[in-house]
């Protein structure tokens, strides 16, 4: 439909900003990196921009974000107001009665917005609907105007029931928006329509905490691209893997929590589809976290709420990411009861591991893969340290673990990674086995610096069936940009009998719902090949209080959907049973929400741009050999050049694949072979 | 056997737990009713095949349960006898003097078996919405003997090798006014035993059979290991602690809970022979209920100590059976929850006294079970049955957590809007309560203020089971005691509250009247007069603490506003400490 374009992923990491660069036209694939700036991000993003050519000739960039994220982890938000329902306004500070641990009682927590800050007004609807006190507009004004006078620069309006009913809600926010003085004001309704006060409650607020945080940073890189003679399009990733406009990112900021690794997620999946394999496990091996996530089908599985930190919860669709505390920095030790334990507690990028030399002395996983080879001391990925302290990570070992445990120092680097893979291996099989999953089927994908290191344990602990480390694991996120979709979703509480369900009342909702998610995905100025509209219910047995998520055989088609009783419980049956081994005949079914998603498909990228050129071949690649311990032994390893691996080419393991940004360890028994795009598969010899 | 590797050892531990958490979740999110789902009130594990013990239990289980699973378990193991059982079985109870807690909680306990032996046991506890008795919900404040509270299962098999025993399904759902409810909470946790099964069959198969066996064993050595080198860190000698129960509910009297910890080298002694004979009304515990309550305690103060039989073993227990803390049937023990609130606040006191700097000050330490029971418009039946929170005690680091749940739960609380929905009832009050925590250098965490107005047009009956409305929750090092508990509800002739303090039940309100429930906060931890100014004005600003009690109990002198009057605070702090 338009002319071609270049179009630039970019991704604000902690260290580095990572771009990818496709050029329509050319077909041709650049990469490009710059320092983050922390604190000021934009300059990175810019600067990082300028080194893929001039600024005004790129057509469009899409980005994900972490500002989202790091405000909310950092606790760097706005100084937001609160207007709610009589005898609520502590809702946000009373959680749902949980504590931050289940043994041991120590802890307290800080709400974001102070009590003080958090004000009622009459008003009262019904869980039903009906309206029993309307609400009082000169209250909400003059609590608007002591909020305003207390130094809030954000305001969220909450009322109790406005799902079911937000009328009083949306009059307030009208009646607020008169009197506030910017845009940084939202009511429950709009940002999440559905039952649980805390939930909705906590998630209107942190998304009015994020407003004035987002759109500054936003406001700041729209002017220096505009400065820049940019005239394309802009698009931010959210955390449910689609792309949405900066208006939209901008009102609903809370949307782009967990931006960066969705991205990341999404460009895992179409490098594996594209290879062919549909089902995958995304592993992310970081300093401080092992975050993983399942595709199965090309699909990535979304959940409705995360948990930031305790106390602050998020709830809208994500992409589903199940971190566990186990990184490259996780340190080892020997409790006192004589069990070897990696993590959680990590030594992070600073003061580092032991290898590091910034002064910790407490072994880590990286430690360890050091030295045992499996790391290359004189080149250290990121490029930020010249050389790592072989020597230093040994004495760690061999005083902390090897002596508790009566091991060699060596056989104490290998417990290390054996006990850090078995709970790798552990929060894989939660999202595959725990989910039904056969883990035969699916491949891994070890994407960010370090899960590559480990793919072999991986495939031996957990059962699966290869593993596909993409030709460059540091920028998939960038990559992930260009190539997701765009994406919006809608909930809405529904509370709906299915035994009495007016089929007709709810296809009419669905079919408005649709519409209004279309409207928003056609008016992103991104170029799509065509928007698909697909509806989900959140059902159970009346009684129960969790739902199972029911996804629908239909969509919007002619301003209907065509939806009837005997298709929502033939759908909803096959879903329970799938979750849970009983059906319960005889008991009423009720339809709690109703989930609309419009995802606006991305014309097809071809990742053969990402393939190794013609200068490439095994010979070039060869650097030699190493030691490299396995299991209980020293082997001579190959080590290569990854990037100069040709198409074609078979690794068999022991050996040790580098590059800049990874270290991809191939054991023995194992083989590796570059695909045709350029990934490596690496599965049992 | 197969000497076991560390490595192998730390592997096991992790996947072990893993499946005993799968098995909490599954229950959780198949569960019909919101104590189970929404509360977590269950608890799912792996026990020793001859003895019962604790072998391995998932993280999130209700704390309890995890001390008083083993107690069920060994009533089955002795049930069977030798009878034998076979693959397929599956037994369920719930008698609370064998397996602990009272009558709401349903356990399943089933074979793993392998080679044609057992193995060990999996158990599934849960706690149902309803059983029969006096009150509907079970927590009868009234009740004298058990027969008042609901009906009593021994065990009994569920399942004879796999087949359900529909004739048991059918007396179950002939005793409960929720059958509906019962039996989608059973099918939540066949459902999580189902699954068990297969996960700890698949773990054994991949390690073999004795590897395994040799991992528990190490669990437990170590989490006795760690229990002892934990103990030897107190200072050796006797500490005393004693607190009160109000009354137990048909005799108003105060009930003593005293304890000496005696502290010998590696080795505890808790001794309770110095507490209040058996009572009339049901807040008695059984022995295995008071065990699991030290447990509890136990794991609070040392939470790193893994959670099985091993860290026990330390520990020697006097519970004799002529207190009300060991009771054999009928003695009445619904109110249970409140008598090992104040067991696990003894304990916390006692441990306060051996180090400080160990100990938070007392929790609320209330559950205040409440029910609200009437018609529907529709004329259906409808009983709302909830918990409600507190503060907890203040530690030596921080102020306590305003709104938290006790000790022996991580329960969520049902969201008002998810009550509003299915009940007809408004909550008017859903708030914290100013000044209902104990002042300290760390303040205890606040309490809250829950408001209900019944919508039914019928009306509701309304009882309560709760405590604390005469004894504080007290604080440690010198911090000083939270609010008491107070329930207050409209009568035609004006508000009124309970003759027991926070036992009743009968209450009849009508559309459109509201009952009030406040609960304490926890107790201060150090003396409130060091407490910075600073943050003894923040807490007036946020409405935590009144000016009044800030200048009584912390000498500060602080408008509501927030504004610190220095002079006046410089002379009251004076005073204080001449």
């Amino acid at each position: 439909m338009s002319a071609a374009r270049i179009l630039v992923g970019v991704d604000v990491g902690g260290t580095f900003t990572d771009l990818a660069c496709f050029d329509e036209a050319t077909r041709e694939f650049r990469i490009a990196k710059a320092p983050s700036n922390r604190g000021d991000e934009a300059l990175g993003f810019i600067e990082g921009l300028s080194r893929l050519g001039p600024i005004a000739t790129l057509g469009a960039i899409v980005h994900g974000t972490t500002v989202g994220t790091n405000a909310l982890l950092e606790r760097k938000g706005a100084r937001v107001g609160l207007i709610t329902t009589p005898g609520f306004r502590d809702a946000l500070e009373m959680r749902r009665r949980d504590r931050p641990h289940t043994w041991g009682l120590w802890g307290d927590f800080e709400p974001v917005i102070p009590r003080e800050l958090r004000l009622e007004v009459p008003e009262r609807t019904l869980a039903d609907g009906i309206i029993r006190t309307a609400v009082d507009l000169a209250a909400v004004r003059e609590a608007a105007t002591r909020l305003l006078h207390m130094g809030c620069e954000a305001l969220a309006i909450v009322f109790i029931n406005a799902y079911a009913n937000p009328t009083n809600e949306r009059a307030a926010h009208e009646a607020a928006r008169e009197i506030w003085p910017n845009a940084h004001l939202g009511h429950s309704a709009q940002v999440l329509p559905e039952i649980r006060e805390f939930e909705r409650t906590c998630t209107t607020v942190l998304n009015a905490y994020l407003q004035p945080v987002v759109a500054s940073y936003l406001g700041k890189l729209e002017a220096g691209l505009a400065q820049h003679g940019f005239v394309g399009s802009f698009h931010i990733v959210q955390s449910n893997g689609g792309v949405m406009s900066t208006q939209t990112a901008a009102r609903l900021p809370v949307r782009t929590a967990l931006s960066g690794p969705a991205a990341g997620v999404i460009a895992a999946a179409a490098i594996a589809s594209a290879a062919g394999y549909a089902d995958i496990v995304t592993a992310d091996l970081g300093g401080t976290s092992f975050d993983v996530s399942l595709v199965a089908g090309g699909k990535a599985a979304l959940a409705a709420q995360t948990t930031i930190d305790f106390g602050l919860v998020v709830r809208t669709p994500m992409i589903e990411i199940t971190t566990i505390g186990a990184g490259g920095g996780s340190i080892a030790h020997v409790d006192p009861g004589g069990l070897l334990a990696v993590g959680p507690e990590s030594a992070g990028s600073r003061p580092g591991p032991v290898c590091y030399a910034q002064g910790n002395d407490r072994p880590t996983l990286t430690d360890a893969n050091l030295v045992l080879g499996r790391i290359n001391a004189e080149r250290p990925i990121g490029g930020k340290l010249a050389r790592l302290d072989i020597a230093a990570a040994r004495t760690a070992i061999a005083e902390r673990i090897g002596k508790p445990l009566g091991l060699s120092p060596e056989a104490a680097a290998e417990a290390i990674v054996r006990v850090a893979n078995a709970r790798m291996a552990g929060a894989i099989r939660l999202v595959s086995i725990e989910r039904g999953h056969d883990p035969a089927r699916f491949t891994a994908v070890p994407f960010g610096g370090g899960g590559a290191l480990h793919v072999g344990a991986l495939l031996r602990d957990v059962g699966l069936r290869a593993a596909l480390v993409p030709r460059y694991p540091g920028i998939t996120s960038a990559l992930g940009c260009i190539i997701a979709d765009i994406r919006h979703d809608e909930v809405a509480t529904v509370n709906l009998s299915l035994d009495r369900l007016d089929a007709a009342a709810l296809d009419a909702r669905m079919a408005q719902s649709g519409q209004a998610a279309h409207a928003v995905v056609a008016a992103s100025g991104l170029q799509v090949d065509g928007i698909e509209i697909a509806y989900e219910l959140d059902m159970h047995y009346e009684g129960q209080t969790h739902t199972v998520s029911v996804p629908l055989p239909v969509t919007l088609q002619g301003g209907t959907i065509g939806i009837d009783a005997p298709t929502v419980r033939t759908a909803f049956e096959a879903a329970y049973r799938q979750s849970f081994s009983r059906l319960l005949p005889g008991i009423p079914v009720r339809i709690v929400n109703l989930r609309t998603a419009a995802i606006g498909r991305r014309p097809h990228f071809d990742l053969a741009a990402l393939a190794p050129g013609p200068e490439a071949s095994l010979a070039a690649a060869h650097r030699g050999t190493r030691p490299v311990y396995f299991d209980g032994a020293w082997h001579d390893s190959a080590i290569y050049d990854r990037l100069l691996l040709p198409v074609g080419a078979a690794i068999p393991g022991p050996a040790v694949l580098e590059q800049p940004d990874a270290t991809t360890v191939i054991d023995p028994g194992l083989i590796g072979r570059v695909d045709p795009l350029g990934n490596l598969i690496v599965e049992r010899a | 056997m197969s000497a076991l590797d560390p490595v192998t050892f730390a592997i096991l531990t992790g996947r072990l737990e893993q499946i005993a958490d799968e098995m909490d979740a599954t229950l959780y999110r198949s569960a019909f009713n919101p104590i189970i789902a929404e509360a977590r009130d269950a608890c799912h594990g792996l026990y020793h095949a001859t003895t019962g013990a604790t072998l391995v239990q998932g993280s999130k289980g209700l704390p309890i349960f995890v001390g008083a699973m083993a107690f069920a378990v060994k009533a089955v193991i002795d049930k069977v006898g030798a009878n034998g059982i076979d693959e397929g079985d599956t037994f369920i109870f719930n008698d609370p003097y064998a397996g602990g807690t009272h009558l709401n909680d349903f356990r399943l306990v089933r074979p793993l078996m392998r080679g044609g032996r057992v193995y060990a046991w999996l158990a599934s506890v849960g706690h149902w919405l309803d059983i029969g008795g006096n009150v509907p919900g079970g927590y009868n404040p009234r009740a004298t003997e058990s027969f008042q509270e609901g009906v009593l299962i021994p065990p009994v098999k569920l399942l004879r090798a796999g087949v359900l025993q529909q004739d048991v399904v059918d007396i179950l759902a002939a005793n409960s006014r929720l059958p509906r409810s019962n039996w989608g909470d059973l099918n939540g946790q066949l459902n999580a035993l189902d699954l068990g099964e297969r996960r700890f069959h698949a773990l054994i198969d991949e390690y073999g059979d004795d590897v395994v066996a040799a991992a528990l064993q190490a669990a437990s050595a170590r989490a006795e290991a760690l229990m002892r080198a934990n103990i030897a860190k107190l200072p050796d000698g006797t500490y005393s602690f004693e607190d009160y129960l109000d009354n137990d509910g048909i005799v108003d009297e105060r009930l003593t809970i005293a304890l000496d910890m005696i502290i010998a080298g590696d080795r505890m002694v808790l001794d309770f022979s110095r507490t209040s004979p058996p009572c009339l009304g049901p807040v008695n515990i059984s022995h295995a209920t008071a065990v699991a309550c030290c447990y509890v305690a136990l794991k609070h103060v040392f939470s790193e100590v893994p959670a099985n039989a091993g860290c026990l073993a330390p520990i020697e227990f006097v519970i004799s059976g002529t207190t009300f803390l060991g009771v054999s049937a009928p003695r009445p023990v619904a109110g249970y929850t409140e008598t090992i609130l104040r067991m696990i606040g003894v304990v916390f006191g006692a441990i306060a006294q051996a180090d400080p700097a160990r100990a938070t000050a007392a929790p609320f330490g209330t559950i205040n079970a409440l029910s609200v029971a009437g018609h529907r418009a529709s004329g259906d039946r409808f009983v709302m049955f909830c918990f409600f929170g507190g503060g907890l005690g203040a530690s030596p680091e921080s102020d306590g957590l305003n709104h938290a749940n006790n000790p022996i739960s991580t329960a969520t609380i049902p969201p008002a809007e998810i009550l509003e929905a299915s009940y007809p009832v408004m909550f008017t009050q859903w708030a914290l309560r100013p000044d209902s925590a104990g002042p300290g250098r760390h303040r205890g965490g606040v309490g809250a203020v829950y408001e209900v107005e019944v919508l039914a047009p019928g009306g509701a009956d309304v009882s309560l089971l709760g405590e604390r409305g005469r004894y504080a929750p007290f604080g440690v090092d010198g911090g000083g005691p939270a609010a008491l508990n107070r329930f207050i509800y409209d009568t035609p002739e004006g508000p009124a509250s309970p003759p027991m303090a926070s036992k009743i039940t009968g209450v009849r309100l009508r559309q459109g009247e509201r009952l009030r429930l406040e609960s304490p906060g926890g107790g201060g931890h150090g003396n409130p007069r060091t407490r910075p100014p600073a943050q003894v004005a923040r807490d007036v600003l946020r409405g935590f603490v009144s000016p009044a009690s800030a200048a009584r109990d912390y000498a500060v002198a602080v408008s509501t506003d927030g504004t610190i009057d220095a002079a006046a605070t410089a002379a009251l702090r004076a005073g204080a400490t001449a």
